[in-house]
């Protein structure tokens, strides 16, 4: 394997007027790896993320990826550099289809605009149909043949986050960003959840950063795993030597732990 | 009757008109909408031309506000901009109408663009305000430019002509309405199953995540500022000739009004709601003056209540609707076709 940094996250700080959520965090994505950020409710994952893909500006630190400084950018622009995410409470389309969702996902590699589009000239109805055929290959890897015509608002949880995550393949990024991908999910809708994210990162090398708030999950399939407890990282290894640390057991473990 | 639809491939899936039954149905009033002209009398041919141009109208409102989600309350001042800018290109550098209108129309977009670049970061109210300001900038400036726009003397419309051929009667002019229609529809249609549409529904549904997928929202919102603008813009130019005689009078705060009124009866974010909306609109005072007329006979006290009703009608035709089928016409008629489609395992 190539030893190629995706992400490179420098001295990432990001504070809400006197909360630090995320204090002077750094830490390396490898390319074709699953790296995953854990810590306790309100640590600052969800906030790291944000920062990433430019929903918030961070206060301080930078941002690398693929030797493109991406701090400060526009979400578009950073989307369209090749990172896709997902949201912990979902961000979906709801009043449009589960296809359309999907095909939204491609959006930027579609450029036909509303003159080719309203006439239909034959490149906009060309690029129409490779980004259907794209979009078909996803909905069939994430087997939701049967809903691709419903309304996303009116299917179950679980399939919503299906259809999140096939939003984001969508769009064929270099690096995925899953925010809490199986919370409020039952064993079985998890056990999906976590063979499509390996599938993705093995089959079509997809580079991933996850966050989770459940230890479980990560150790099974994570390469790397970086802990964050009130903003801070406060340690980074293989699953194995994490799980070992005793500053990690202590604070997931030994404290009021509200959250568990 | 199809009780279903079996497509064996993509392109089948995205065909405009999904079958058979459907496009004979068209074609059926295609026909009959070309006919009508021969059997029409003087004024319904006006009242068709009137919907023709309300249709094109209310699709572009409906492009901005139905589709996007971007409140507009400055849809006449567009159409104003549009008749305005037609009639004077005829009547001053003598450019023939069927330049002179789609030129309005990208005079019309053009002033939609400098209207949508203050107003990106504006949503709900403010939006509603700030293109509420618009119209009155635009009202403002027809009643006193004079020497431009003869301000409240209004202009009279120079005759169109159409690559060459004058367009010098009512049925000409509709049968140049209802082709422009045709093109407005199919164009809508084409866009909406297309990347644009679908990005402009996406803003409307989420704007937050549209941008975070790598839509460029700010772009978006121009386009729709846009090619709304260039629909009413085209729209004016024909309600310019069909009423040949255009003043500021003709543009007031009430016609958007009525559009947002068409809109919201058609079925809000639908392309044949659009149509539906225009149709029903346009015919509601004619039906309510044809029962004013037929009343004043026997109860002549009712007929000075009715004018009076007849201008709060549209302010309660939209609460009715709001309140009742916020789907709208087009709502109504898909519930009327799937209970007959499944017809005798009907639900409901
Ligand atoms: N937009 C915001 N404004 C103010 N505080 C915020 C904002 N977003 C997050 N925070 C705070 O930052 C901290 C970390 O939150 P978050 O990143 O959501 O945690 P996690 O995802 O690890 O559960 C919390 O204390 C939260 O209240
Ligand atoms: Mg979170």
């Amino acid at each position: 394997m190539t030893e190629a940094v995706t992400l490179n996250v420098e001295e990432l700080s990001m504070r809400f007027g006197g909360i630090h959520a995320v204090e002077a965090l750094s830490f390396q994505v490898m390319q074709g790896t699953i790296f995953a950020l854990i810590g306790p409710n309100g640590a600052g994952k969800s906030t790291v993320f944000n920062c990433i893909n430019g929903v918030y500006r961070p206060s301080a630190g930078r941002m690398i990826f693929e030797d493109e400084d991406i701090t400060g950018l526009g979400s578009h622009r950073i989307a369209r550099l090749g990172i896709a995410r997902t949201f912990q409470n979902l961000a979906l389309f709801r009043n449009m289809t589960v296809l359309d969702n999907l095909l939204l996902g491609r959006n930027h590699y579609l450029n036909a605009g509303p003159i080719r589009g309203g006439f239909l000239t034959r490149r906009a109805r060309k690029e129409e149909h490779e980004a259907r055929l794209k979009v078909e290959q996803i909905i069939d890897f994430l087997e939701i043949e049967s809903v691709r015509k419903q309304f996303v608002g009116s299917l179950p949880f679980g399939i919503q986050r299906r259809v999140e995550l096939g939003r984001a393949l969508a769009a064929e990024p270099k690096l995925l960003l899953l925010d809490e991908p199986v919370s409020g999910m039952n064993a079985e809708e998890t056990e999906d959840m976590v063979r499509f994210i390996l599938d993705i990162n093995e089959e079509i090398g997809t580079t991933i950063l996850l966050v989770e708030h459940d230890m479980g999950v990560v150790m099974d399939i994570s390469d790397r795993v970086a802990v964050i407890n009130f903003g801070v990282k406060i340690a980074e290894g293989t699953p194995q030597e994490v799980s070992v640390n005793p500053v990690v057991i202590e604070a997931y473990l030994g404290k009021g732990d509200k959250d568990q | 009757m199809p009780s279903g639809q079996f497509k064996t491939s993509y392109r089948d899936d995205t065909k405009i008109f999904q079958t058979l039954w459907v496009k004979m149905w068209l074609a059926l009033l295609m026909a009959c909408l070309v006919v009508f002209p021969f059997f029409a009398g003087q004024y319904l041919l006006y009242l068709a031309n009137l919907v023709g141009i309300a249709v094109i109208g209310v699709l572009g409102l409906n492009i901005l506000s139905g589709f996007t989600g971007q409140i507009s309350l400055g849809h006449s001042a567009f159409l104003a901009l549009g008749a305005y800018a037609s009639t004077l290109l005829t009547l001053r550098l003598g450019i023939p109408f069927w330049l002179s209108m789609p030129l309005a129309g990208l005079f019309s977009a053009l002033c939609g663009l400098l209207l949508a670049l203050p107003c990106l970061r504006l949503r709900g109210l403010y939006l509603a305000i700030a293109t509420f300001a618009f119209y009155f900038i635009v009202e403002y400036s027809i009643v006193h430019w004079n020497s431009l726009t003869n301000g409240t003397g209004g202009l009279t419309v120079a005759e169109p002509t159409v690559l060459g051929f004058p367009i010098d009667s009512d049925t000409k002019i509709y049968f140049l309405i209802l082709s422009l229609v045709v093109a407005g529809l199919i164009f809508a249609k084409n866009l909406f199953r297309t990347e644009t549409g679908r990005a402009f529904i996406a803003v409307r549904d989420n704007d937050v995540a549209a941008e975070i997928i790598g839509i460029n929202v700010v772009r978006y919102k121009i386009l729709a500022f846009m090619i709304c603008s260039f629909y009413a813009g085209v729209a004016g130019s024909l309600y310019a000739v069909t009423l040949s005689f255009i003043g500021p009078e003709h543009f007031t705060f009430l016609m958007t009004i009525e559009y947002l009124a068409m809109g919201l009866v058609g079925g809000i974010g639908t392309i044949a709601g659009s149509v539906l909306g225009a149709v029903f609109m346009t015919a509601l005072p004619e039906a309510i003056r044809l029962l004013r007329d037929a009343l004043s006979t026997h109860y002549p006290f009712l007929v000075s209540r009715m004018s009076d009703l007849q201008s709060g009608l549209y302010g309660l035709v939209i609460i009715l609707f709001l309140i009742f089928e916020p789907t709208g016409l087009f709502g109504v008629w898909l519930r009327v076709k799937k209970y007959w489609l499944a017809w005798p395992y009907s639900y409901r």
